[in-house]
């Protein structure tokens, strides 16, 4: 298929084939992870630069990772270590960046839109890593490929997402990906989690969690925050665990195989039991290791598009 | 593609296989068995001509040598170069080739630069003691020092011309094909 798009800003919008087509290429880009050699030269020469103006550990980790599995070349910026101290405006910073030659740009900001205004500033493909509460599309591309690898096929595939889903990126990347796939989409949070008018994204909502778990399929556990605690979102960490905590106890009360997701990093004990956590119904680390493969993916299919829109224009 | 563009059949069904019957024995030949041997197809189309070829190496021999897909893609150096980038497909080799002697199969040689694409390859998975080239067509045209120890068919092509083999297992269809520009409009 002709895959056009030129950034990855958001899932939102994203058809069935293209999220295939993804998904299918970093399937290929996972074998190159298992050889002996895990490197491929496909973005030599390409230069990437990993803007992130908010604290990540593991998607900065796996970002890099991907980028030296495909031979780029790579440059990290962190914000409180850079001249965004001394007042330089998002504008500046990405502008001197692209001064100095740079194809691509993985980028993660605390507020939402940040990725789309820097497509306004710059010529390099931009790749968002997570932007405030809006999305945090690779985290739901790799939910959906392990999704996809445990079910098959995700028609009709009962997803639910428990947690903090009115300041979770990673649940609208994974409501916008799993209804393009045919999943349907619980939410499953106390009311105070959940965003206004959360029923217009066509999914069920649910404020039990053995409700919801007697429903679906699979669960993605969402991080509990704990400042949210301060903002009276919820009472008690103990009181969270006893009506949303995901236990061992209850999936085993269902009588199914529910299979459970975590984009991590893990509060054990608070939103899912610590034991669960490293059972054989959690994929929590197969997430982590399809993460890379799907951020090769992300950066071979979003490296090469302008330069081959200058090329059609030239051969018009 | 243009309505105008003229399609010539080289060789047909029964020919196609009459050459890859040819190729597993000038591969038994000159390698006196097939001890140590493998197999490594090129997708799209070497992949398929190697189970082929495979098979009749199960009927001469009397056993069937272990068999892999190369995807040269993530090798390629003309990636950027293309109006449409590239599929990639999986590589699939499921065994160790440090000490084998390693058979390419592709369909047509041209350029020679997949060919290196796929040497650059299959060197990230190993050492093996030797690699060797089957292909079905060599058109010419060679921008790289690179020649093939078994050929198909040699078919001498003009730079304008293309040539196609098809394969039941992804066209429908087995023969070799020669299409020749059409008119300009």
């Amino acid at each position: 298929m002709d895959f056009n798009r030129k950034h990855l800003l958001g899932l939102e919008g994203f058809t069935r084939e293209e999220i295939s087509y993804i998904l299918d290429t970093s399937e290929s880009f996972k074998e190159v992870l298992s050889r002996q050699i895990p490197k491929v030269p496909t973005l030599r020469g390409k230069t990437i630069v990993n803007l992130f103006f908010e604290d990540s550990t593991r998607t900065r980790i796996s970002f890099e990772l991907a980028e030296k599995r495909l031979s780029a070349d790579t440059v990290n910026f962190s914000a409180s270590t850079s001249s965004v101290k001394k007042g330089e405006t998002l504008r500046d910073t990405a502008r001197n960046i692209e001064a100095m030659k740079i194809d691509m740009v993985v980028m993660r900001h605390a507020a939402a839109g940040a990725p789309l205004y820097l497509t306004q500033c710059v010529d390099a493909a931009i790749i968002n890593a997570g932007d405030g509460q809006h999305e945090h599309p690779t985290q739901g591309l790799l939910d959906l490929m392990t999704l996809r690898t445990k079910f098959g096929s995700l028609d009709g595939v009962k997803v639910a997402i428990v947690g903090d889903i009115s300041h979770s990126r990673v649940a609208r990347s994974n409501i916008y990906g799993l209804q393009a796939l045919g999943a349907e989409v619980g939410l499953c949070a106390p009311p105070t989690f959940l965003p206004y008018q959360a029923e217009q994204w066509n999914v069920e909502i649910f404020h039990n969690l053995d409700e919801a778990l007697e429903w679906a399929d699979a669960l993605n556990v969402l991080r509990i925050q704990l400042e949210r605690q301060e903002k009276g979102l919820f009472s008690t960490l103990r009181e969270y665990h006893n009506l949303f905590g995901v236990t061992r106890e209850r999936l085993e009360r269902t009588g199914k195989d529910i299979t459970i997701l975590h984009p991590g990093p893990i509060n054990r004990g608070v939103e899912i039991e610590s034991e669960l956590a490293d059972s054989e119904c959690s994929l929590i680390l197969d997430q982590v290791t399809n993460g890379v493969a799907v951020r090769m993916a992300v950066l071979y299919l979003f490296s090469g598009l302008q330069k081959q829109a200058e090329l059609k224009e030239k051969s018009k | 593609m243009s309505t105008e563009e003229k399609l010539t059949e080289l060789v047909d069904a029964a020919g196609l296989k009459r050459t890859i019957t040819r190729l597993a024995h000038e591969i038994i030949e000159r390698n006196r068995g097939v001890e140590n041997l493998v197999l490594l197809g090129v997708r799209s189309r070497g992949l398929p001509l190697a189970e082929r070829i495979n098979a009749n190496i199960l009927k001469i021999e009397g056993q069937s040598l272990p068999l892999g897909a190369l995807d040269v893609t993530m090798y390629r150096d003309d990636v950027y170069q293309m109006i449409k980038q590239p599929q990639v497909q999986t590589t699939e080799i499921k065994f160790n080739i440090d000490g084998k002697t390693v058979v390419v199969v592709d369909d047509v040689l041209y350029t020679g630069r997949t060919v290196r694409a796929a040497l650059d390859e299959i060197i990230d998975f190993g050492r093996p003691t030797a690699i060797q080239l089957a292909v079905l067509v060599d058109r010419g045209h060679r921008e790289l020092p690179i020649r093939a120890d078994y050929v198909g068919k040699s078919i001498p092509t003009a730079l304008v011309e293309k040539v196609r083999v098809r394969v039941r297992e992804v066209d429908d269809i087995d023969g070799v094909f020669l299409i020749k520009p059409g008119k300009e409009n």
